[in-house]
């Protein structure tokens, strides 16, 4: 099973579902001892929405920012095709739920990840196999936004435009931060929506929190190569977390762990 | 031998699975492919990374796609695309680097491919072929094509003569017997040898082999050349590849994992560029003794040493 396809949720039962998974990918990192968990608050509200409300039995889903593989877990286990015993095994040995996604083992993951650059042009080639074979749905990519320092991204960037991919989306998770300073400071990426609309994308910004603005966004509707900028916060909802580079890399201790549990609305 | 893939692509492309992707070359030899394909032929640009993870998009849906480059910007370019999004998805993508070894011969460095199939060969589940002969080409791409695992196909130029057919394909090829050391060619460098050889009585040559398929499988290797190298100890490899990920070291822990001792083992391989000048594919070959007679001489000492 991939996902569910759109979720007939209404608006509280799915903001109750956001937040359990939130706790649980909390709980996740604070058990294993693992970092990462900045970058997985950042993408985790556009991994819930796309395998709830968006993506059918058609459409497939890259996840090119491997670091995120926490929320895709916990996502999956939201949708049912991962169990509370696979999450008990994050991070630990004999697992498949490694740091970063790896292949051959349950639907939902067709594509393993963790070297940034890779998933466009993974997704690229997935959306010219439909094409080819005259084969409906739709390919959503998610990127860091750091990974647009990398060549490959605009290699495939430039292929997917040229190729006319308009069965591919591709998503960016611009929290502005990365391993090691802001976008900013590393590579003036600030004006990455410019430069994504130069290779001839459609560029869509949007509050990647916001549930209404990722409803309005996702689906892409607009003619073209769409590109979604989701304008996020590393560690969001989580204040101690929230735009801190750190957060990145650290693991929880047992009195921050409840912190922010208590922050994101759990017992 | 590119044309000879060509002709066998282009009987293939009714497969309605068959995608190929080129690196921007092919001018003047990719034409009737382009022809065949129509929008399953698809010039990916000067952007190589691109086009290996493209291809295993491809493949991950359903398609055979095929990756063709000057052999370099195939494998070297693109290694971690081939690493992580071909191999360790045991996705069954094949690729193509045109000009093994030396074959871009003045061209320089950038062009030469003298470590492909080591270095690709380190990567899980994939194989890789090295055709020798013009009529082995048809054959290994379809095994190529017919394997559920990566494959690298390392095209040259076929260097048996146009007065007789070269022998049928198989792996592993007898071509030559002589009563000196055995000596193990891989791919195209073969055919130069053979003729070279050809001319001297049996009690004065090598008894030369081909290999076309990596990497080396001690079950696949044929009896008789184990035999052989049971009762001479004694061996020469041939390879337009560095020592490091090579042919003859492979082949060597292969047969003493056997119980097989090379007593006395010559091997010839690429050496760089080791007078800092440059030049055609000949010369390159006579730089490192891979020469028809630099060989022939080796496998002379070789067995003076018996």
């Amino acid at each position: 099973m991939t996902a569910k396809g759109p979720s007939q949720a209404t608006a509280p039962e799915y903001s109750a579902m956001v937040r359990r998974a939130k706790l649980r990918l909390l709980q996740m990192h604070y058990e294993s001892g693992v970092g990462h968990i900045g970058g997985n608050l950042s993408a985790i509200d556009a991994l819930l929405h796309l395998h709830h409300r968006v993506m059918g039995p058609n459409d497939r889903f890259v996840l090119s920012k491997g670091h995120a593989a926490g929320a895709l877990y916990v996502t999956l286990w939201t949708t049912g095709e991962l169990g509370e015993e696979q999450l008990e095994t994050f991070h630990r040995d004999g697992t498949r739920l490694a740091g970063h996604p790896v292949p051959g083992w349950t639907p939902g993951i067709r594509v393993a990840t963790g070297s940034l650059g890779h998933g466009v042009s993974f997704g690229a080639g997935m959306a010219l196999a439909r094409r080819l074979r005259g084969e409906p749905g739709q390919i959503y990519c998610l990127t860091s936004d750091g990974e647009w320092q990398e060549g490959s991204t605009w290699e495939a960037l430039t292929f997917a435009n040229h190729q006319r991919l308009h069965n591919l989306t591709i998503v960016v998770d611009v929290n502005g931060l990365q391993g090691f300073g802001t976008t900013s400071e590393v590579a003036s990426l600030d004006d990455v929506a410019e430069r994504v609309r130069a290779f001839g994308a459609t560029v869509t910004e949007i509050d990647g929190h916001d549930p209404s603005a990722l409803a309005a966004a996702l689906p892409a509707t607009a003619g073209g190569l769409n590109v979604v900028l989701l304008r996020t916060h590393k560690g969001n909802g989580v204040s101690f977390m929230q735009d801190r580079m750190e957060w990145h890399y650290l693991p929880l201790t047992d009195e921050l762990y409840a912190r922010a549990i208590e922050e994101l609305g759990g017992a | 031998m590119r044309n000879f893939a060509c002709r066998r692509w282009v009987e293939l492309s009714s497969q309605r699975e068959l995608v190929f992707l080129t690196g921007d070359l092919g001018f003047n030899a990719l034409e009737p492919l382009a022809e065949a394909l129509g929008e399953r032929f698809i010039n990916a640009g000067v952007a190589e990374q691109n086009m290996v993870t493209v291809a295993a998009g491809l493949c991950a849906e359903g398609m055979s796609p095929w990756v063709y480059s000057i052999a370099p910007f195939c494998y070297a370019r693109a290694y971690e695309q081939i690493r992580n999004d071909v191999c360790l998805h045991k996705l069954p993508v094949k690729l193509v680097g045109n000009g093994g070894g030396y074959g871009y011969g003045v061209m320089g460095g950038s062009h030469h491919a003298l470590e492909d199939y080591g270095v690709l060969l380190a990567l899980p589940h994939l194989r890789a072929f090295v055709p020798a002969f013009r009529t082995d080409v048809g054959p290994a791409v379809d095994r190529m094509a017919a394997a559920r695992c990566p494959g690298y196909l390392r095209l040259g130029r076929c260097e048996w003569g146009e007065q007789t057919e070269p022998p049928e394909y198989a792996p592993w090829r007898h071509l030559l017997a002589g009563d000196g050391p055995v000596c193990v060619a891989v791919g195209p460098l073969a055919g130069s040898l053979v003729r070279a050889a050809e001319a001297l009585p049996k009690s004065e040559r090598p008894d030369v082999w081909v290999v076309a398929e990596l990497p080396i499988d001690v079950p696949t290797l044929p009896d008789e050349l184990v035999h052989a190298l049971r009762r001479t100890g004694s061996l020469c490899v041939a390879e337009e590849h560095v020592a490091r990920g090579s042919v003859g070291r492979a082949l060597v822990a292969a047969l003493a994992s056997e119980g097989i001792v090379i007593g006395r083992f010559a091997h010839v391989h690429a050496r760089g560029y080791p007078s800092g000048t440059y030049g055609s594919q000949r010369f390159h070959r006579r730089q490192s003794g891979l020469d028809p007679s630099s060989l022939l001489e080796q496998c002379r000492s070789l067995g003076a040493r018996a």
